[in-house]
């Protein structure tokens, strides 16, 4: 289907399905219950999860297949975001030119990156693209204010030209008419369902963003890259340079990445430089690794998991951790809120740290792994069950 | 006039003469052996003729042309490929996935994007790999992780990978160091097998004189970085210069 096997189909069909219901996935806690500060079922961070795992996915492109482990892919991200913005202050509001734009800026940015950083493997090429990377940061935070806006961010303010905007037209970002903020909100009983435009948006073009890596994955062009990561040595004495695919393989990714850039911007339309330091090209390693790196669905699953975790985890205070502990004695109350004190809120980095230590250490495949042992868990039961059966049955006959 | 022709190589590292005016000569469709005791430049004069070094001085022609100064991947282009002394294979991909790479390589040349072909819609080249594995007898591994082979096996499936590209030169860097008796008698049948059946020159490196007198056609002697002599094995059994040089050291 779709030129995909069968089982790349379904995971596929899985991972829209999961998309297209996430709104009310997301917020399995009704309203009214403690619990619903884990809902994670609202615009805002729905858009994220998608945004984020598109990032994810082509950053896995290139880290997963070929090896090359990039430190400056939040550049590209910024960059993407500078592009719509641009297209928003010079045409109008419609998201279609600037994502469009964004991937063209993207991809040649990562080509020139690329085509200086790719001389050297290794430790190398990540310090190469995270010189590069926090280059572009302090240049679009001083030099390049004029483009960038500085410290303020790039925005759209009221004397801009916007050369293409009609009266009529919505003053935010719209696809042809449709606002990126628009927003069905559905109350059935005690659960409140927000069906949101933008994340709608945001969420079919990962899907083809994701429908695009497996066909790359699967490819004999996925293969090389695997080829290259395996064994340059062999390749180059087949008859193959290995420079051309890894360069190709980076632009695809600086251009997923740039993609990314330009959603984040077209659902909240302000661009700034912080989007492009070296802790947003970091966040991106972590997702990939976290979530299993080289797998298809893996980034996908990282990304949300540090973005529900950042933003759930980070929502939780002193004074809700007084509440769950309640129902305790004083001093032991006291003491338990002390000891979680450090793992939310502010510290939820420390969660994260926790989290990513434990899967790197336990799960060196990551999330797709742990899935793997569960499965084969009652995989292996099965069989086992089978014989004892088998074993039950001979001695009668 | 040979295909392969080396003259007058130098190649020295610091104070080292790694190889001192190299001359040789190897005919089209014979198996030409290069033999000498460790650290008589064997590998040193592969390395040159591969790209991976470039002598100081000389020069080396593959069937007419000079092959100095192209990269590796180059060179292979031209029809040489190399079996190296630890098999170099793509360790991650499966042994079919391992074959599939030369086979583009072939069909390609250089840079292709072919990034929303199917792998499993190559029927043509997954056909030629298959058939190459079954000449090595590989063809039942062809799902196995090639990482996790036994070495006799992975140096077949090298010497499948470079054969599979139909080179006019196939470089072989001690294809049995390191294997058992039998896994060297069949290596040997193997590679009187692969001759027989293709146009093919072949160049050994090898120390095992067993390997050396059952396969060779020629046989060239480097001692210290230069050739002793060339000639039939025959001849070279009873010259007394080798036996000085290496089989009498190997007697010890």
């Amino acid at each position: 289907m779709l030129g995909l096997a069968t089982k790349d189909f379904v995971l596929l069909l899985v991972v829209a399905v999961l998309c297209l219901f996430a709104p009310v996935l997301l917020n399995p806690f009704p309203e009214t219950s403690d619990l619903a500060q884990f809902n994670a079922g609202y615009p805002d961070l729905m858009q994220r999860f998608v945004i984020f795992g598109i990032f994810a996915i082509g950053f896995n492109i290139l880290f997963g297949l070929t090896g090359y482990l990039s430190f400056g892919h939040a550049a590209f991200l910024g960059v993407g975001s500078y592009s719509v913005v641009w297209m928003f202050k010079l045409l109008n509001y419609n998201i279609v030119p600037g994502l469009l734009l964004s991937l063209v800026v993207s991809g040649l940015f990562a080509l020139a990156i690329g085509y200086v950083s790719l001389r050297r493997s290794g430790i190398y090429f990540s310090i190469l693209t995270l010189a590069f990377a926090q280059m572009s940061f302090a240049l679009a935070y001083s030099v390049l204010t004029p483009i960038t806006n500085g410290e303020t961010g790039l925005q759209v303010y009221g004397n801009d030209p916007q050369y293409l905007q009609g009266d009529s037209a919505p003053n935010i970002p719209h696809l042809f008419g449709m606002t990126m903020r628009a927003t069905e909100t559905v109350e059935f009983g005690p659960w409140l369902w927000q069906f949101n435009a933008g994340y709608y948006f945001c969420a079919v073009v990962m899907l083809i963003a994701f429908y695009l890596a497996i066909r790359i994955f699967r490819s004999p062009f996925g293969m090389m890259l695997r080829a290259v990561k395996s064994n340059q040595q062999r390749m180059r004495y087949t008859g193959l340079n290995p420079r051309p695919y890894t360069l190709a393989a980076f632009v695809i990714s600086g251009m997923y990445a740039g993609l990314a850039g330009g959603l984040m911007a077209s659902m909240d339309p302000l661009a700034g430089a912080e989007r492009m330091q070296w802790t947003a090209s970091g966040e991106v390693v972590l997702m990939t690794i976290l979530g299993g790196t080289g797998t298809l669905i893996g980034p996908v699953l990282g990304a949300g998991l540090i973005k529900y975790l950042e933003n759930i985890l980070s929502k939780i205070n002193d004074n809700i951790l007084h509440q769950w502990f309640a129902f305790m004695p004083d001093g032991l109350e006291d003491f338990l809120v002390a000891i979680v004190h450090p793992f939310i809120g502010k510290g939820w980095h420390l969660t994260l740290g926790l989290v990513f230590m434990a899967v790197v250490i336990f799960l060196p495949g990551g999330l797709v792994e742990g899935g793997q042992r569960i499965g084969r868990l009652f995989g292996r039961k099965k069989p086992a069950e089978a014989e004892a059966k088998a074993a039950a049955k001979t001695p009668a006959e | 006039m040979g295909i392969l022709e080396v003259k007058g190589v130098n190649k020295r590292f610091g104070g080292l003469q790694a190889l001192g005016n190299v001359n040789l000569s190897v005919a089209e469709n014979t198996v030409h052996a290069i033999i000498g005791p460790n650290g008589a430049g064997k590998s040193t004069l592969l390395n040159c003729l591969v790209g991976k070094l470039i002598p100081d001085t000389g020069s080396v022609m593959f069937d007419g042309q000079s092959v100095l100064g192209r990269h590796p991947h180059e060179i292979n282009q031209m029809g040489i490929s190399r079996v190296f002394q630890t098999p170099e294979i793509f360790g991650d991909l499966t042994v079919l996935e391992n074959m599939m790479i030369p086979c583009f390589a072939r069909r390609d040349g250089s840079f292709r994007m072919h990034a929303f072909e199917q792998f499993s819609h190559e029927r043509e080249l997954i056909d030629k790999a298959m058939h190459m594995l079954e000449e090595v007898n590989m063809a039942e591994k062809k799902d196995m992780h090639s990482a996790s082979m036994s070495r006799g096996d992975k140096r077949r499936l090298e010497m499948a990978m470079c054969l599979v590209q139909e080179p006019r030169l196939l470089l072989l860097d001690e294809p049995t160091a390191g294997m058992a008796r039998a896994d060297t008698n069949n290596t040997i049948d193997l590679l009187k097998e692969i001759k027989q059946k293709r146009d093919i020159t072949m160049c050994i490196i090898e120390h095992d004189m067993h390997v050396v007198f059952s396969l060779a056609e020629r046989i060239t002697v480097l001692a210290q970085g230069t050739p002793l002599v060339e000639d039939t094995p025959d001849k070279i059994k009873g010259h007394p210069k080798v036996q000085e040089a290496y089989l009498g050291e190997a007697a010890h």
